[in-house]
């Protein structure tokens, strides 16, 4: 019994250290400025996912087999001191193993699809390099035992999906939405900080299985009291909202379709997008501590549900359809993380990452092929009528339509209640500050406003 | 024999004003550059086997024989404990990469004789412990930056402003300290005078304007070298925080506070790739503060982890900005350049630096940043709010230069401008430091908190004392 232990624990070990290696291979290779071939790429990237995938099988044969739900593999203290330290633990059970393994099937899924997709493209290196940083995130935050090592692989998918959304780097669209994305995942993230460092006071630990019980997830009753679940809860769901896109941050999604397909299928098709779910998931034993929690969480996921099946409906690019789409079923999914649908959201959540990736993978050929039967058939192909507005009166309709074709104005607002204030006001400070170095300097205080950006004698560095 | 039980503290800083005097004799300017280089180079040296006899025990009184400040004063005023230990030779590598860095174009302009001057100060103030040597390195060290204004004949007006009243309050601070004899009122007042001098020097709203006009008038080298040290956060620790009473630390963690947000917000709005570094840095420097005032040996830790992350990653960040400066002049924000097939290892280490700089995690800062908000949370749970504010604010300014400096548009030349072997020599340098120390942090982390549990020791006996 040790032994078949500590051969799980090996083998949690390989499933993390396989996606870390490759982030690490191909991360030196670039900063060495070593040009890798496109075949070695595809390799190395290979190699690492079946090895990943067929150490996560094994750990989950091991695990049916001896009938173990929990699996610890405790890799050490990162950190110690006294009233400190950070421990780097990862959590093998019903939840972790599962999405694990999607992650790996999906990634090594897409990763293939890829390699031609992206074929001779500028940016071969740096896309795969971006896609290593993401599926070590992924990983991460999906076995990860503590929150600070969920925060660690939180923050890798997060940038690794800004800067892909901003892959193709001559373009002015996709460095903006960018942006916008990357803002929205700092107050997710912040939110996740804030919440671990108010985990740590709660419980002295950021380990789940104190604050969780040590029961198998999910079995684990949380020790946090009604308020305290509350608050700890409420932080929880901001970062959850953020990095899934509900309400009110839905608006990133279509933006981060300026990415390539194959990021785009599976950051927000399949993965990235199920990871706010899939928090919910890891802490809903804390979620039952607090009665008003759940219900949040079901009206927000509810609202965000119904907002996208709009929104989606009236999109006419596939790539936002599909997105929006997406949304409108992890709001469900959230909403029966909040009813306490443990199995049932889990089991969506699986089925639904695989359906859109596959969806995603064929949009680039959909429209083709419908051309084609079009064709075949001699007209157009028919479509059902939108059946729930059959009923709704004209205004209403076009008030719905109107609301769907605006995304729910939640970008909109967003900007109005709190960039656009915000940007004024530093603005305003910066002009104030302009006219109090200009006072005490006695002239003009701000070369910069004044120099253009003249290339000076760039010839003499070559 | 064993070369460590030597004066090497002293050697670094003689070494360095030996430098300093010999090329301010050279014409030529790769000759100058050349032996600045090795100058700096040596001075690190110095400094690496300084601090490495100190962590192995070898005992301050075993390089007596050797020691000039002994043989001229009969007394050691400079050397290493657990706080400077690892500041000195951080400090000693930064001037030491930005010389070896310096691009043909920008030679004119950086001058390695003020460079080795400024080490000199910068390592003699790092290695006091002394008020007086203290105070009077500080004050040398602030009039430093007039030559640079003088020599580049820019308005030094406001510095001078900022500057006299620092060195006004400095001195009326140690001469209350020492004329103290533990009354009461005069330490209250000495308190009072050095908080207000530290706080000007280390840039707090509302008296930060000096620095983002040393940045707007300096070569950004020189700036970056007379900035990320922080000198004030030093003087803190060493003249206010053993003495000051609590009123006067929470004093310090508000106006920081506001410090760190103000000047994250004012990064993101800034339109000039000088004015965005100078916020950025003083956003961090406030953070640094913030930990100092929550006073608990875990937001210390966090505080001192902090500032020695932000001299390598902010100063490598530094250093990237003034690359990207030597190959396209002085960088607007207010459109996209679309460097990144120019230079994409330039675009990478901007984003490893000024990550780390945030505490992203992986890289120096995040174990940093995790202990002080950790500590911040634990003392208010507002000032951990702010705290992660500032920081959240701070990533989102250095992705929005990154995208606007590297992305949305395509930039032609015709000459090659990519990274050269020197300054990928340079950045490598820093990413190995900073990745490793952000993948294996107790070491560093060890050490800060050495370093945290000597200052309470010292604040906890200096309130201990009558009077």
């Amino acid at each position: 019994m040790p032994e078949v232990i500590e051969l799980m624990s090996g083998l949690g070990m390989v499933v993390i250290a396989a996606p870390i290696l490759l982030v690490f291979f191909l991360g030196i290779c670039s900063l060495l400025d070593r040009r890798l071939t496109e075949a070695t790429i595809v390799k190395s990237i290979q190699a690492a996912i079946v090895v990943g995938l067929l150490a996560a099988l094994g750990v989950l044969i091991l695990m049916l087999a001896q009938d173990t739900r929990h699996v610890v593999v405790e890799v050490g203290e990162w950190v110690k001191m006294a009233g400190f330290h950070v421990t780097v633990k990862f959590v093998f059970d019903r939840l972790s193993v599962p999405f694990a393994i999607l992650s790996f099937i999906v990634s090594g899924t897409i990763a293939s699809f890829a390699t031609r997709y992206m074929h001779r493209e500028r940016g071969y290196n740096r896309f795969f390099v971006l896609y290593a940083v993401f599926l070590a995130g992924m990983i991460v935050a999906s076995l990860a035992g503590t929150i600070e090592t969920l925060f660690l692989g939180w923050e890798l998918v997060g940038l690794s999906s800004a800067l892909l959304v901003a892959f193709y780097q001559d373009r002015l669209g996709p460095s903006r939405n960018g942006l916008w994305i990357w803002c929205v995942y700092r107050v997710s993230d912040a939110a996740l900080l804030l919440a671990a460092v108010v985990l740590h006071h709660m419980t002295g630990e950021g380990d789940f299985d104190q604050l969780l019980g040590a029961g198998p997830w999910p079995e684990g009753q949380a020790s946090a009291s009604g308020a305290q679940a509350f608050i700890v809860g409420i932080l929880l769901l901001i970062a959850a909202a953020g990095k899934s896109g509900l309400i009110p941050f839905s608006g990133w999604l279509p933006r981060a379709m300026e990415g390539p397909t194959p990021s785009s299928a599976i950051f927000y098709g399949a993965l990235s997008v199920h990871l706010g779910a899939y928090l919910l998931l890891r802490v809903s034993p804390l979620l039952e501590c607090s009665l008003w929690l759940g219900a949040v969480i079901v009206v927000l996921g509810l609202s965000t549900a119904v907002l996208a099946y709009l929104i989606g409906s009236v999109q006419t690019d596939i790539k936002a359809a599909l997105s929006f789409a997406s949304l409108s079923q992890v709001g469900i999914i959230v909403a029966e993380i909040g009813l306490g649908f443990r199995y049932l959201a889990l089991v969506h959540l699986l089925g639904h990452a695989c359906l859109r990736t596959l969806q995603f993978v064929r949009a680039s050929s959909l429209l083709h092929d419908y051309h084609a039967l079009e064709n075949a058939i001699g007209k157009h192909l028919p479509h059902a009528p939108f059946f729930p507005l059959r009923w709704v009166g004209t205004f209403t309709r076009a008030s719905i339509y109107r609301l769907a074709l605006d995304r729910g104005c939640l970008d909109s607002w967003l900007k109005m209640c709190i960039v656009a204030p915000f940007v004024r006001l530093f603005l305003w400070c910066d002009a104030r500050e302009r006219g109090w170095t200009d006072f005490l300097t006695g002239a003009q205080s701000r070369e910069s406003s004044e120099v253009k950006p003249i290339p000076t004698g760039i010839e003499e560095l070559t | 024999m064993n070369p460590l039980p030597m004066p090497w503290l002293e050697a670094a800083i003689l070494v360095a004003v030996a430098g300093a005097l010999s090329i301010s004799r050279l014409h030529n300017l790769n000759r100058a550059w050349r032996w600045g280089v090795a100058f700096t180079g040596v001075v690190f040296a110095c400094t690496l086997l300084a601090s490495l006899g100190f962590y192995l025990g070898v005992p301050a009184e075993s390089d007596a024989g050797w020691s000039l400040q002994q043989y001229l004063f009969g007394r050691s005023y400079l050397g290493l404990d657990n706080l400077n230990a690892p500041l000195v030779p951080a400090v000693a590598l930064l001037h030491f990469l930005t010389a070896l860095a310096t691009a043909r174009t920008k030679m004119r302009s950086f001058s390695l004789t003020w460079s080795l001057t400024a080490e000199a100060i910068h390592l003699a103030k790092f290695g006091s412990k002394a008020p007086t040597v203290l105070v009077t390195l500080l004050a040398v060290g602030a009039l430093l930056p007039l030559v640079e204004f003088v020599n580049r004949r820019r308005p030094f007006r406001l510095y001078a402003l900022h500057m006299t009243l620092f060195i006004g309050l400095m001195l009326i601070g140690w001469y209350f300290l020492v004329s103290a004899n533990g009354d009461a009122t005069r330490t209250t007042m000495a308190t009072v005078a050095l908080l207000a001098a530290v706080l000007i020097r280390c840039g707090v709203v509302p008296v930060h304007c000096w620095l983002t006009d040393w940045f707007e008038h300096a070569s950004f080298g020189i700036a970056i070298l007379y900035v990320i040290p922080l000198s004030g956060v030093y003087a803190a620790i060493r003249l206010v925080l053993p003495i000051a009473p609590d009123w006067v630390l929470h004093g310090i963690g508000l106006v920081s506070l506001v410090t760190a947000v103000y000047a994250a917000g004012m990064a993101l709005v800034q339109y000039e790739i000088r004015r965005f570094f100078a916020y950025l840095f003083l956003s961090h420097a406030s953070l640094v503060l913030v930990g100092l005032e929550v006073h608990t040996a875990v937001s210390l830790t966090g505080a001192l982890s902090l500032w020695f992350s932000v001299i390598l990653s902010l100063g490598g960040f530094g250093l990237v900005l003034r690359a990207l400066e030597g190959r396209f002049g002085r960088l607007s924000l207010i459109k996209h350049h679309g460097l990144y097939e120019h230079s994409p290892t330039l675009a990478v280490c901007f984003l490893l630096t000024g990550l780390a700089s945030v505490g992203f995690p992986g890289t120096l800062g995040f174990v940093a940043t995790d202990l002080l908000v950790d500590g911040a949370v634990m003392a208010n749970l507002f000032v951990g709010l702010a705290v992660i504010a500032a920081a959240a604010l701070n990533s989102i300014a250095i992705v929005r230069v990154y995208l606007l400096l590297f992305t949305g548009a395509r930039h032609t030349s015709t000459v090659l401008l990519e990274i050269t072997l020197r300054e990928r020599i340079v950045v490598l340098t820093l990413a190995a430091l900073i990745l490793g120390g952000g993948l294996f942090p107790q070491p560093g982390v060890s050490s800060r908190r050495r370093a945290a549990d000597e200052i309470l020791e010292e604040r906890a006996n200096h309130s201990a004392l009558p009077g």
